[in-house]
């Protein structure tokens, strides 16, 4: 962590719960701008919450986030987030371009229609993730690696400072997987910060350098060198041990 | 103006007014919550005109689409508890709502000039005899003037926040995100539909009015594939169902709601049938054409197999290929037909020979799997 920067995302004392019991509990975490973060944690260890918590789509119990230092709910328009794709009705009657133009609607405000620049931002973005042939394609007719580079489109024409992805490898192809690399990329290289829901620990190392080991509560967080170590991966993990001190192996 | 083409005048605009927030119902799959809606505002209707003794007054309007809305906050605050399902909590609140409507009307029966056959199914024909006069000055029916009012409105709030519905009804979250509340939304459209149930309640009723907010939509939903194209399809659809409908009713001189409510749902069974894209019709003949697509390439690389054997003239021969492939004699011809017509084999005398490109595409096959 920068000593003396603010970090782009600070949880503080976060918990969750939807009934009774803690879903995450009392929760510190700080990811530094410019990051690249993977939230990895075994199935129901709070990661999409914690994701849909920094976004204020779920109401914490207790404890707040920061976006630079700001309370999270004033200015959750600068973060663009990429939901797992089922959450989109993908049979509604529009295309492509439509639903990437939508990442532009905040900058718009209420009432203001999108007009040229905003279909050009649109154009970029999905020109981006390698879309670009299917702009005016009704986005029913597609695949779900495709539907996956059009949510990111859309979270990139969004223009954020922080982009927050839940699980986007998730059942993708070959070529999404490296378009969303590709992606990630671009957005190091231009100082944006990134925190990604991963389930994948092969690709933790590869793809990101700091991660944060969840489950229920925070097990470690720092950068990937230090901390995505087996001891922590067990700590994290639990009695699967065998499996994961295999595929860490590499780190 | 003519009584006739007052009431003509009158079932287009309220079918018109119907479909247009109807669009976002079928879209936000809340079809049922406009059945809720339109049975729900009866209490409101019932309690509003023994005040103001007028089915067309606007107290009467503001009253019964605050009861429909009143319903879709119960039907919601029953769901959020998790304790009922939402198809439930539907199934619950909307008989309640009507069924005290229902009461109220069959108690005071005697003293207001509202049954329960026309609560059911309204009564178009009667509607021009409610005149609006200003000033001794006659304006024509009020019904037309409410239900153009209404229709105004509708238009009026779509194109206002055109953008901000669309996003809340694609993707919530996002509309959330973006500082586009979707509770708002939600509840503006509700007063909408509201409003409009109300207004087409006394044309109408309150089940014909469903099947002028839900058919439209669900046929231009089969229709086109973009978002104001289906809006606009909506609304002629449904004006043309009020055309239709009217002319059903003259015709053979029966109810004029129920006309209507029946050509929606013939345009929607023609949708459904015969859509360019999406209809049955049209998916079944995909399919077919697929299934004749994929027989050829079968047949191409079953001619290629046996190129130039001893049994080529055995395995080949046009008489004999469905018992080779085991395929029933018609698809076997479909397949051979197919695959002559896009040049990829020739027949020479009885038996079935590659093209070149044919035996191009055939390696092709063979090579990369089918």
């Amino acid at each position: 962590m920068d000593a003396g920067h603010v970090p782009a995302v600070e949880v503080e004392d976060l918990t969750v719960a939807y009934t009774g019991s803690p879903v995450l509990w009392d929760l510190d975490l700080q990811v530094a701008s410019g990051t690249r973060t993977a939230i990895v944690g075994p199935n129901g260890a709070g990661k999409s919450t914690l994701i849909k918590a920094v976004m204020g789509l779920i109401e914490p119990v207790a404890g707040a986030v920061r976006i630079f230092g700001k309370p999270g709910l004033e200015v959750r328009g600068s973060i663009a987030y990429v939901p797992q794709r089922a959450t989109l009705e993908w049979d509604f009657p529009t295309d492509v371009l439509d639903v990437v133009t939508m990442g532009t609607y905040g900058r718009l405000g209420w009432f203001r229609r999108p007009g040229a620049p905003e279909s050009a931002t649109a154009e970029a973005a999905l020109e981006q993730v390698e879309m670009s042939s299917f702009a005016h394609r009704p986005i029913a007719q597609h695949s779900g690696g495709q539907q996956q580079r059009i949510l990111l489109a859309r979270a990139l024409a969004q223009d954020a400072e922080i982009y927050l992805l839940d699980e986007p490898f998730q059942g993708v192809d070959a070529p999404t997987e490296r378009a969303i690399v590709r992606v990630l990329d671009d957005l190091a290289t231009a100082g944006r910060t990134v925190v990604v829901v991963h389930h994948d620990l092969q690709t933790v190392a590869e793809y990101f350098n700091h991660v944060a080991l969840l489950n229920v509560r925070i097990i470690a967080a720092g950068p990937v060198a230090t901390t995505f170590t087996e001891d922590n991966l067990r700590l994290t993990f639990g009695g699967r041990v065998g499996v994961l001190a295999a595929r860490a192996g590499s780190v | 103006m003519n009584p006739e083409v007052e009431i003509l005048l009158i079932a287009v605009v309220t079918s018109v007014a119907c479909a247009l927030p109807g669009v976002f119902l079928v879209l936000r799959r809340l079809a049922l919550v406009s059945d809720a809606i339109t049975h729900a505002i009866l209490p409101g209707i019932v309690v509003a005109f023994f005040l103001t003794g007028s089915l067309t007054s606007p107290l009467l309007v503001v009253a019964a689409a605050a009861t429909g809305v009143l319903s879709v906050v119960l039907i919601e605050a029953m769901h959020r508890t998790r304790l009922v399902a939402e198809d439930a909590a539907i199934g619950l609140v909307f008989p309640a709502f009507f069924s005290l409507g229902v009461v109220l009307v069959t108690r005071w029966a005697g003293k207001v000039h509202l049954d329960t056959d026309s609560v059911l199914l309204g009564e178009l024909a009667f509607a021009p005899f409610d005149r609006f006069i200003v000033g001794g000055v006659d304006l024509g029916p009020v019904a037309l003037w409410m239900m153009s009012g209404i229709l105004l409105l509708n238009l009026a709030l779509i194109v206002v926040v055109f953008k901000e519905l669309k996003l809340a009804t694609l993707d919530p979250a996002l509309a959330a995100v973006l500082g586009f509340s979707p509770v708002l939304l939600h509840y503006l459209l509700m007063t909408a539909v509201s409003v409009t149930a109300v207004g087409a309640f006394s044309a109408a009723g309150s089940i014909l009015v469903v099947a002028l907010m839900i058919a439209p939509p669900a046929a231009a939903y089969l229709l086109v594939e973009n978002f104001k194209p289906m809006l606009l399809l909506s609304g002629g659809l449904g004006a043309l169902g009020a055309v239709g409908g009217y002319g059903l009713a003259r015709w053979l001189d029966v109810s004029i709601a129920g006309s209507m409510a029946v050509v929606c749902g013939l345009i929607f069974a023609g949708a459904f049938t015969f859509g360019p894209e999406r209809g049955l019709v049209s998916q079944i003949r995909r399919r077919s054409a697929q299934r004749v697509e994929f027989a050829a390439r079968l047949l191409a690389v079953h001619l290629l197999h046996h190129e130039g054997t001893m049994r080529e003239a055995v395995e080949c021969a046009v008489s004999n290929l469905n018992v080779h492939l085991g395929w029933p004699v018609p698809a076997t011809r479909k397949a051979i037909a197919f695959t002559v017509a896009r040049g990829l084999a020739f027949e020479e005398g009885p038996v079935l020979h590659l093209t070149e490109v044919g035996r191009r595409f055939a390696e092709d096959l063979s090579a990369g799997g089918i």
